[in-house]
């Protein structure tokens, strides 16, 4: 068991943040997934029932949420490849560390144009 | 030195799920991204409303669509949590009551997700 202040000192490298990093994101998206299907579900009520709900996904709040999930999946999924890569290709685990730093610099270069474009919708 | 993920389990029902999270993560890289990106980047919230999601169902294309996608996705999360329970919680009764938890929840939603995408109809044009 590896106790909250051993994730910031414990020196395991790229591969270790990225593992961490796979893991949150992949969490952060499921109890997103939980909630999403509760609202959009809330469809078969009706139009009213529906559209009334839609004041929550365009609160600020939620619209800045919104950016972090894409965060989120954009990383699952960059790192989910840079796994794939590995697990079925074993001799790229010679450069491991640099397939961690690659999936940073395609989440980066994706990532914020991606973001500073969903921000433009809430500031407009 | 431990490579990225797990290592591959030998045999049974751990290795269809190491198989399973590779192949759901494949398919989800487009599902998923395809969907964050028609719904939350093409489309947004400020124009998705009901009359939006009802011309979108009036063809089975989008439901297929959202329907594979939820499946794969809740099966991927469920498994992965998984995962993260079983690394953290080692005490039998709450490592038993936290996995049931999430089996429930998991088949509970699975349920009225497929339920809310396959019963939806559209209303006639108004």
């Amino acid at each position: 068991m590896v106790k909250p202040l051993e994730y910031l000192t414990y020196r395991g490298g790229p591969g270790h943040w990225s593992w961490l990093l796979h893991r949150l994101s992949g969490i952060g998206v499921f109890l997103f997934l939980l909630i999403h299907i509760v609202d959009i579900s809330l469809i078969g009520w009706g139009a009213k029932v529906f559209n009334r709900l839609l004041f929550l996904y365009r609160h600020p709040a939620f619209r800045v949420g919104e950016v972090a999930l894409v965060a989120a999946v954009l990383y699952h999924a960059l790192n989910g490849i840079r796994i794939c890569v590995i697990d079925f290709w074993p001799e790229t685990m010679a450069f491991h560390r640099k397939l961690s730093y690659a999936v940073g610099i395609a989440f980066t270069i994706i990532y914020i144009p991606t973001a500073i474009y969903m921000l433009s919708f809430i500031v407009k | 030195m431990r490579g990225a993920g797990n290592p591959r389990p030998e045999s049974g029902l751990e290795l269809y799920a190491w198989i399973f999270m590779r192949i759901s993560g494949l398919a989800l890289l487009f599902l998923a991204l395809g969907h964050l990106l028609i719904m939350h980047i093409i489309h947004n919230v400020d124009n998705i409303d009901f009359q939006f999601v009802a011309a979108r169902y009036a063809t089975p294309f989008w439901r297929t669509y959202d329907l594979i996608m939820l499946w794969f996705a809740m099966i991927h999360g469920v498994n992965g949590v998984r995962t993260v329970l079983v690394d953290y919680i080692s005490a039998r009764g709450w490592r038993t009551v936290s996995l049931a938890s999430l089996l429930v929840v998991g088949f509970v939603l699975l349920t009225l997700g497929s339920v809310a995408i396959l019963t939806f109809q559209p209303p006639m044009a108004r």
